[in-house]
Parts: structure tokens; C-alpha cells; sequence
């Protein structure tokens, strides 16, 4: 497809999207909101998983540390641009400092470190009462107004959410371009190759998996501020699953797989709602299915329709 | 000191159910490279099994028989053929994102089938304790560690005093070399998948009892294995029941000194500790890179 095409055709869905809940019912505008809060934090996944080739099972923590430090900070009075950098450094330190041990080792190790950390911090956010409310958890955490605009409503708070969600995926996009970017991809492709070319492989696999990790915080934050009421079950291991799911399933690595993915995991289920019980079942043998026939996800589709192009 | 003494045993017998668990992990890890993320529904899904032998009016140790047979037929070559066959030429990242999503999906159909609640299931052994110097043991500890310790020691004689469990390690250390040696590799790796079955079943019997019959009683023992098998080393079948009965001790006495809301806590902590020390493992040896 012709560049400036696709570029007319993406402007258009993000118009398309932006538009869209103006004519939905609340409920409606609340799942296109929260749409995009898991659009920031599968992004952040797709940057540990598909270029920095690691499997984080954690990310639902992340995202959970950052909505708790989001209620608690808002709560607290601060205002909304300030708490978001916090939550970000705050998420980028603990990747930096879970991350370290993990990967000086070896691969599945980071998962299972993710893994148990998500545990560990699901247990801390039903426990320690004091901080985070336990399993009452933290309600009545105030929308942020923005240059004494409020943000109260659900459209507004809708297009603040959207238009951040657009500015962190371009951020990623301009990351991915960088030199320190394109250092990703050697070390996904061939780790030992980009190594012998000076690539410091620890250090790069740490940064992508803090800055994912950092992501996801953001992401909670807007996540917080949506719902307005949080306790720990949003942030189970269960959903870091679910989100590592959906970076795979839309294709990792592919700058639009998670776009794919978040569709899987947060619409979908709400359109099969009659479906209950058996939409999760049938999700997950259809990743068993999907890593048999299609294991580059369902983006990879394209090159396949290409390749089968190319070669008549 | 009476009161260690009981969390020693009783974590003892815990964390033997999780070496069981873990012992499978490690073996399938070894002989195929296989990470394979449902283990805890491989342990969960022949619970239910034994149940519906149970329900026929089967004995328990005939229900326990015949769930081994389906659960080698299924969990095992089943297992082996449908999903990790196809799967392993792709590299292990699509397998171990497939075993998750069977882990979803077997989980998901055992809440269809048998539903949310927790279903009840015989002990094996006597109930009741008896008295050891002031110390109340129940039998079910004893009991579980016994089989638990025979199954274990079984097996470490298989593999090490028999030509096929020889075999089967020689395929784990080096797959080329044991192919010149003229062994069967394929066969071996199905006898792997196989015992990995079994040991699931084995841990279902000593493990439900205590934790009752739910879709969901895989979690926490499917995520004790790994943790096991790392911290006891995942190139070592003894690390596994190290780790194992570590994790169970531990968890136990932080449960009771410390605080009860932090038990889950332990495996992690103590897996965090051993990479950051001692990243092959307890008992593990460091595995050279390949190329």
C-alpha cells in the first residue's frame, strides 16, 4: 500500500474512534476509555515482549502500582501532571530494580520473576489495609481538570485519555526509530550477533522492560482516575496473563498488534457477554490454535498474504 | 519447639506434593524444552477425574489407577503429540504462550463442567494424629511424605539404575550424541511425558484432600513447581525436591511466625534470593550457551 495511503487510512480510524462514543451510551464511553488505559500498558508490554524478546508477567502490577499511587496522590490533592511522572518514575525504578536480578540470568526467568511479583504485590494491595484500603480498596479518587477545564464528564475525560494514549504510542513509535530503537531489533532478531556489534544486551532488554514497565504505570493512573474506585482484583496476575495474551495474539513485535490484541481481551468479551464462561475457554484454546498455524499472531496474516502474492 | 517441630512436618508433606509437581516440570523441561505453564491444571484436571471413578463406585485406589491411564493418555501423549510436537520447531516462546493458553482453557472448561465450587475429596490416608515426643503428627503428613518420598526414590532408580532411565538422561544431556548411540530419542521423550503424567496424578491425590476439588486449585500449585524447580535447580531432578520441600517449610513457618497474608509470598522471595545468588539453582549446574 502506498505510505501516504496508510497514513490517511490510520488518521481516519483515529478520527473514526474519537468520534465514535458521541454516539454511545455511558457505558459505551466508559469501555472506549478503558480501551485505551489498556492501550497504553499492552503498548509498554509490546516493547519488552516483541522487541526486546521478553515474557513479562507482571505487567497488570505495574499497572496496579501506578493506579494505587494515582489514588492515593489524588487524592492527597496533587494534581493530575504532576502525579503521572511519579507513577511513571515509580514503575520505571521497580522494573529497573525487578528487572536487574531476572536478567542476568537467563530468559523464562524474567517471567517467572514477573509472575511472582505480581503475586507478591497483588497480596501487599489486599494486606497492608492501611495503605491501600485492602480489599475495600480506595474509592472517590477526583478526575483531574486540565488549565481549570474539568474533566468530569465522561466524553471529556474520554478525549484526554485518547489524545495521551496517542501522544505515549507515538513516543513509543519515535523510540522504536531511534538508533537506541533499532538496537532492539538486532537483539530480538539475533541476540548474539547484536552483542559481537557492541550492543550491551542486559542493559537494553532492562531499559525496554522498565520502560514497559513504566508505561503500564501511566496507564494505571488513567485507569485510577476512570474508574474512580480501585481494589486489587483489577490487578490479579490473572490480567497480566491476559495482557501478555493480547500483545501475542495481535502480533508481537508489530507496531498495531496491540491494538488488535486490546480488542481481544477488553471489547470482544463485552460484545460475547452471552457467551460468559465459554468466551475464556474457547480464548484460550484458540491461542493454542493460533501459535500452531499462526505463531507471529493475527498481524502476521499480511505478510502471509503477501508471501502467497509474491510468489504467483 | 513443639510448634516448629509440627510446621516442619506438615511443610514437609506440603512441599513434597510440590516437588512432585515441580519433578514433572523439570523432567519434561529437560528431556524436550518444554516449559510447559498448565502444570497446575495437569494436576487439577485428574482431581476431577478421580472424582468421576469415585462417583461410579470405583475404590480410590482403583479411580486413582484408571486416572492414571487417562491422564497418560491424554495429559501425556496427548499432550505430547497435539500440542508440543507442532509446537517446539517454532522455538519455546510460541510453546510456552500455548501452554498458557491451554492452562486458560482447560481451566475455564473445568468451571463449565464441574463449576465454581469446591468439591470435596477422600484422604488416602487414616484420619486422626498420633503423638511423637509432645509433637501431634497427623497421618495424612506421614502418609503423603511417604508416598511422595517412595515415588521420588522409585523414580531416581529408574533413571539412574535402569538402561531406559539411562537412556532417557542421556537424551536430556545430549540429544545428537544419544541418537548416535542408537537410542530412540522420540520414545524416550514420550516416556518423559508420560511420567510427568502420572507424578500430576500422584500430587492430585495427595494434594486435594487438603486444597478440595476447584478449576482453580491449579494456580497455586502449578506456580509452587516452577518456583521449586528454579530455585532447586531446572537442569537437577534432586533440585526439584529440594526447592520443593523448602518452599513448603518456609511458607509454613512464615505462615505461623510472621503472618499468614504473606505465606504466597515466601516462594518468590526465596527465588529472588537463590538468582540473585545463585542463578543455576541450589543444586543446578550452569548450562553452557548455545549457539
Amino acid at each position: 500500500m502506498n505510505p501516504n495511503l496508510q497514513k490517511g487510512a490510520l488518521v481516519a480510524a483515529v478520527v473514526a474512534f474519537a468520534i465514535l462514543p458521541t454516539f454511545l451510551k455511558s457505558y459505551g464511553v466508559y469501555l472506549c476509555t478503558l480501551f485505551c488505559v489498556y492501550l497504553m500498558a499492552t503498548y509498554g508490554l509490546n516493547l519488552t515482549v516483541g522487541y526486546a524478546g521478553q515474557m513479562s508477567l507482571g505487567q497488570a502490577a505495574f499497572f496496579g502500582i501506578g493506579a494505587y499511587i494515582a489514588a492515593i496522590a489524588l487524592k492527597a490533592g496533587l494534581p493530575f501532571l504532576v502525579v503521572l511522572p511519579i507513577a511513571a518514575v515509580a514503575c520505571f525504578a521497580v522494573g529497573l530494580a525487578l528487572g536487574f536480578p531476572a536478567l542476568r540470568v537467563q530468559h523464562h526467568y524474567l517471567a517467572f520473576a514477573t509472575l511472582g511479583f505480581n503475586i507478591l504485590v497483588y497480596l501487599v494491595m489486599r494486606n497492608e489495609e492501611k495503605i491501600t484500603g485492602g480489599t475495600f480498596g480506595i474509592s472517590g479518587i477526583p478526575r483531574p481538570s486540565l488549565f481549570g477545564l474539568s474533566l468530569d464528564g465522561a466524553l471529556p475525560f474520554f478525549w484526554f485519555t485518547l489524545a495521551f494514549t496517542l501522544a505515549l504510542i507515538y513516543a513509543l513509535w519515535w523510540l522504536l526509530r531511534s538508533p537506541w530503537g533499532r538496537a532492539f531489533a538486532a537483539l530480538r532478531d539475533n541476540p548474539i550477533r547484536a552483542e559481537s556489534l557492541g550492543v550491551n544486551i542486559t542493559a537494553y532488554t532492562l531499559l525496554a522492560f522498565a520502560i514497559g514497565a513504566a508505561c503500564a504505570g501511566i496507564g494505571g493512573v488513567f485507569f485510577a482516575a476512570l474508574v474512580q474506585f480501585i481494589e486489587p482484583a483489577p490487578f490479579h496476575f490473572s490480567v497480566s496473563l491476559m495482557m501478555l495474551l493480547a500483545v501475542i495474539v495481535g502480533g508481537s513485535g508489530r507496531f498495531f498488534g496491540p491494538v488488535i490484541g486490546t480488542v481481544v481481551i477488553v471489547l470482544l468479551p463485552e460484545w460475547l457477554r452471552f457467551m460468559q464462561n465459554w468466551y475464556l475457554a474457547v480464548f484460550g484454546f484458540a491461542v493454542v490454535a493460533l501459535m500452531m498455524w499462526l505463531p507471529g499472531g493475527i498481524l502476521s496474516l499480511t505478510d502471509r498474504f503477501q508471501a502467497k502474492g509474491a510468489a504467483k | 519447639m513443639g510448634d516448629l517441630f509440627q510446621l516442619v512436618i506438615s511443610g514437609t508433606a506440603t512441599g513434597a506434593i510440590y516437588a512432585l509437581a515441580a519433578l514433572g516440570f523439570t523432567l519434561l523441561w529437560q528431556a524436550s524444552g518444554t516449559i510447559n505453564f498448565a502444570q497446575g491444571e495437569f494436576v487439577m484436571l485428574p482431581a476431577f477425574v478421580i472424582l468421576f471413578f469415585l462417583g461410579v463406585g470405583a475404590p480410590l485406589w482403583v479411580a486413582f489407577l484408571l486416572a492414571c491411564a487417562v491422564a497418560m493418555l491424554f495429559l501425556g501423549f496427548g499432550f505430547k503429540r497435539a500440542i508440543v510436537d507442532p509446537l517446539i520447531k517454532h522455538g519455546v516462546i510460541p510453546l510456552v504462550i500455548a501452554t498458557l493458553g491451554l492452562s486458560i482453557g482447560l481451566k475455564q472448561l473445568a468451571k463449565i463442567v464441574w463449576g465454581a465450587e469446591a468439591h470435596p475429596f477422600p484422604s488416602p490416608f487414616p484420619a486422626g494424629q498420633f503423638s511423637v515426643l509432645g509433637t501431634n503428627v497427623s497421618w495424612a503428613d506421614v502418609g503423603t511424605l511417604l508416598l511422595a518420598g517412595l515415588i521420588v526414590f522409585g523414580l531416581q532408580m529408574f533413571l539412574n539404575k535402569t538402561v531406559t532411565g539411562r537412556a532417557m538422561q542421556a537424551c536430556a544431556q545430549n540429544t545428537d550424541a544419544a541418537k548416535v548411540l542408537g537410542i530412540d530419542v522420540r520414545k524416550m521423550v514420550l516416556y518423559v511425558f508420560l511420567i510427568n503424567a502420572v507424578l500430576a496424578v500422584v500430587a492430585a491425590l495427595l494434594v486435594t484432600p487438603t486444597y478440595l476439588a476447584k478449576f482453580d486449585m491449579g494456580d497455586s500449585i502449578g506456580q509452587k513447581a516452577f518456583f521449586a524447580a528454579i530455585i532447586g535447580g531446572f537442569n537437577q531432578t534432586r533440585g526439584a525436591l529440594l526447592g520443593g520441600v523448602l518452599i513448603g517449610i518456609l511458607e509454613n513457618v512464615v505462615g505461623f511466625y510472621v503472618s499468614p497474608a504473606y505465606k504466597e509470598g515466601v516462594a518468590l522471595m526465596l527465588f529472588l534470593l537463590v538468582i540473585l545468588f545463585r542463578p543455576e539453582g541450589l543444586l543446578g549446574r550452569t548450562e553452557e550457551r548455545k549457539v
